[in-house]
């Protein structure tokens, strides 16, 4: 089998088209004569069988967190425990219609309403919409919310939006979204932000700062308080990108940090099949001062009255509640994507009050596996070539880290891409490559909580391996996989946009 | 072991710059063009717009990253390497002579002194 396309002709078709209700010939009329097709598409045409066949052999080309571990730095590659599925497949969740009235779904909405009031307590804001359906969704619309309260006090000036240079690449490009221009500040020796930079950075056109606490190097940005006084006081708001909330729920917030805005990725942290674009979930708090300006509508809920039906019992009746005419509108039809918001309310009510084991557990699985990479046992290490170098010079990481190829690829010639694609002749996915770019020959590996330690070991054992293997298989990896080495270059310098046997007119 | 050029200026976005009478060449310095990996486009800057130092006009992407290249000083575009369009890996190839990105006049010419020399640059990059 290769691609659907192989599919076509004359054969038959696996469905039939219901005839149409009005005359065949009326419908033709309608279609001016230039405009109307001569001969029928080539679209595939295949059996139901031959079409399952197909799917089902994609997916076993395919590599997953089902498959095996998947470190992938950033972007917090849980398992997605199986409960949720169940619940969220529940007829009362998966067989009902954003325009049902409010009391078809007090069950969905109740499930809103408490997700929004845990994402409020875990991150120290004030109110929260679950509406935006990714996290860059999520940061261009608290970014619009801040520009509209700069607007609504006179300060619509303010052109400028601080971002440090590790931050991800999204945090500039949704600044860049709603129109401000970009101050990018570099980091300290320590990876850190640096505190002087963004001194000189802030202005009366500052606007906001968006950042992640931990930072994209795995490590805590210990002088965080300090950059949001310094934002503030220059009359700028602080956002937190909340890409790396696994770390810290339970521990601190960004409230208490000093953000005013901050988003959260439930298919990250609160666990979602995600990847190859979703489907994601990127729901925003925001302190009191903002709240005003969310997309409309959130859930709300007020206490029972005796003519109410009975609802889910607990004393409110919930419903969908407007924000009001300071409102940014809506950035997403209907109300984000349900689905990852029902899974992600299952996964967080079975830890409940303990959700802070969930980051203990990442945290420490991240520096487990650290030490266990960079301290090999002697008969390891004296096989290995030459080791890598911490990203970050911190003792302690939080819930990722950072690992510099640069030794190997100035010994070798071997450079962080090889070892990752080699990782992959070993069953595991390559970790997060070259990002963030401000470690040279970077690899970014997040465990998760979800792993258990004899992963952990294998992943480990597994990398000094790689380290002390032949260069020559490195470089050529993998050599296992379905697809071998792909030739990156010659693909982005010579763009297919358009499949070759997609030739349907 | 990065190629500096002892004739040419530098800046700490590793970019170099050739003085040629009233104007000046930019490109990526061999540093740059080897961090980046194959460059597979360039993002060239319009001629006869004017920047000031600093701004962002241009940029290079390779597999593994884009990045943003700045005017080293203030200026008009004058020119811009055609060549780069269809021949982006001129860069990886030869960063110093048909690998240039563009060319600017120069506004002021005190602030040419606050460019780098290839001494500075090389201990910058710590090589």
């Amino acid at each position: 089998m290769s691609d659907l396309f192989a599919f076509n002709g004359a054969r038959g078709a696996g469905w039939s088209q219901p005839l149409p209700l009005i005359d065949k010939e009326v419908l033709i009329s309608a279609i001016p004569a230039k405009l109307r097709r001569q001969n029928l598409p080539k679209w595939p045409r295949a059996s139901e069988p031959e079409i399952v066949r197909h799917y089902t052999w994609l997916s076993n080309r395919n590599f997953g967190i089902d498959n095996g571990f998947y470190p992938l730095g950033s972007c917090t590659m849980k398992h997605n425990p199986r409960v949720n599925e169940k619940i969220v497949q529940l007829p009362g969740m998966d067989k009902i219609h954003p325009l049902q009235p409010d009391h078809h779904v007090q069950g969905l909405l109740a499930i809103y309403f408490e997700m929004q009031e845990m994402l409020a307590v875990c991150s120290g804001m004030d109110q929260v919409t679950l509406q935006p359906v990714a996290g860059a969704q999520g940061e261009f619309t608290a970014i619009r919310c801040i520009q509209e309260y700069h607007r609504q006090r006179g300060q619509g000036h303010r052109s400028k939006v601080i971002v440090p240079d590790s931050a991800h690449g999204t945090n500039p490009a949704s600044a860049s979204m709603c129109g401000y221009d970009i101050i990018e500040i570099p980091s300290g020796e320590d990876g850190r932000l640096d505190i002087d930079a963004l001194k000189s950075a802030v202005g009366e056109d500052t606007a906001a700062m968006m950042i992640t606490n931990p930072s994209t190097l795995g490590v805590f940005e210990h002088q965080i308080a300090e950059a949001t006084e310094i934002v503030h006081s220059a009359g700028g708001q602080m956002y937190y990108d909340g890409a790396n909330f696994n770390a810290i729920i339970g521990k601190t917030d960004p409230g208490r940090m000093g953000f005013d805005a901050v988003h959260y990725n439930l298919h990250k942290t609160f666990s979602q099949p995600h990847g190859g674009g979703g489907p994601g979930s990127g729901p925003i708090g925001v302190k009191s001062h903002l709240s005003q300006f969310l997309p409309t509508p959130i859930a709300g809920r007020r206490e029972k009255i005796e003519s109410d039906p009975k609802g889910v019992d607990d004393g409110y009746w919930y419903f969908w509640e407007d924000v009001g005419d300071s409102s940014i509108g809506k950035v997403q039809q209907w109300n984000g994507n349900a689905g990852a918001v029902v899974r992600s309310w299952a996964f967080y009510r079975r830890y409940g009050k303990e959700l802070e084991k969930m980051s203990e557990h990442a945290v420490l699985n991240a520096n487990y596996l650290r030490h266990k990479i960079m301290n090999p046992d002697p008969e390891i290490a004296e096989k290995i070539h030459v080791m890598p170098l911490n990203g970050a010079p911190a003792d302690l990481v939080m819930h990722e880290f950072t690992l510099s190829l640069s030794p190997l690829k100035e010994l070798h010639g071997v450079t962080g891409k090889d070892v990752a694609k080699r990782l992959l002749d070993y069953g595991v996915m390559a970790p997060t490559l070259y990002f963030p770019m401000i470690v040279p020959e970077c690899l970014m590996i997040e465990p998760t909580e979800t792993e258990s330690k004899e992963v952990l070991d294998k992943f480990a054992s597994d990398f000094h391996q790689i380290l002390s293997e032949d260069p020559d298989i490195i470089t050529s990896a993998p050599h296992t996989t379905d697809v071998k080495r792909v030739d990156e270059v010659w693909a982005a310098r010579n763009l297919i946009l358009k499949h070759p046997g997609n030739n349907s007119n | 072991m990065s190629n500096i050029p002892s004739e040419l200026k530098y800046t700490a976005e590793h970019e170099w710059i050739r003085i040629d009478g009233n104007e000046i060449v930019v490109g990526i310095t061999d540093f740059a063009q080897n961090a980046l990996t194959d460059v597979v486009w360039v993002e060239l800057p319009e001629i006869d717009v004017h920047f000031n130092a600093m701004d962002s006009y241009a940029s290079v992407e390779s597999v593994k990253s884009v990045s943003e290249i700045y005017a080293p000083i203030s200026g008009t575009v004058t020119g811009v390497n055609e060549l780069l369009e269809d021949a982006p890996e001129t860069i990886n190839i030869d960063p110093y002579g048909n690998g240039w990105i563009c060319k600017m006049t120069i506004d002021d010419v005190t602030q040419l002194e606050g460019l780098l020399d290839s001494n500075t640059y090389e201990e910058l990059i710590g090589e």
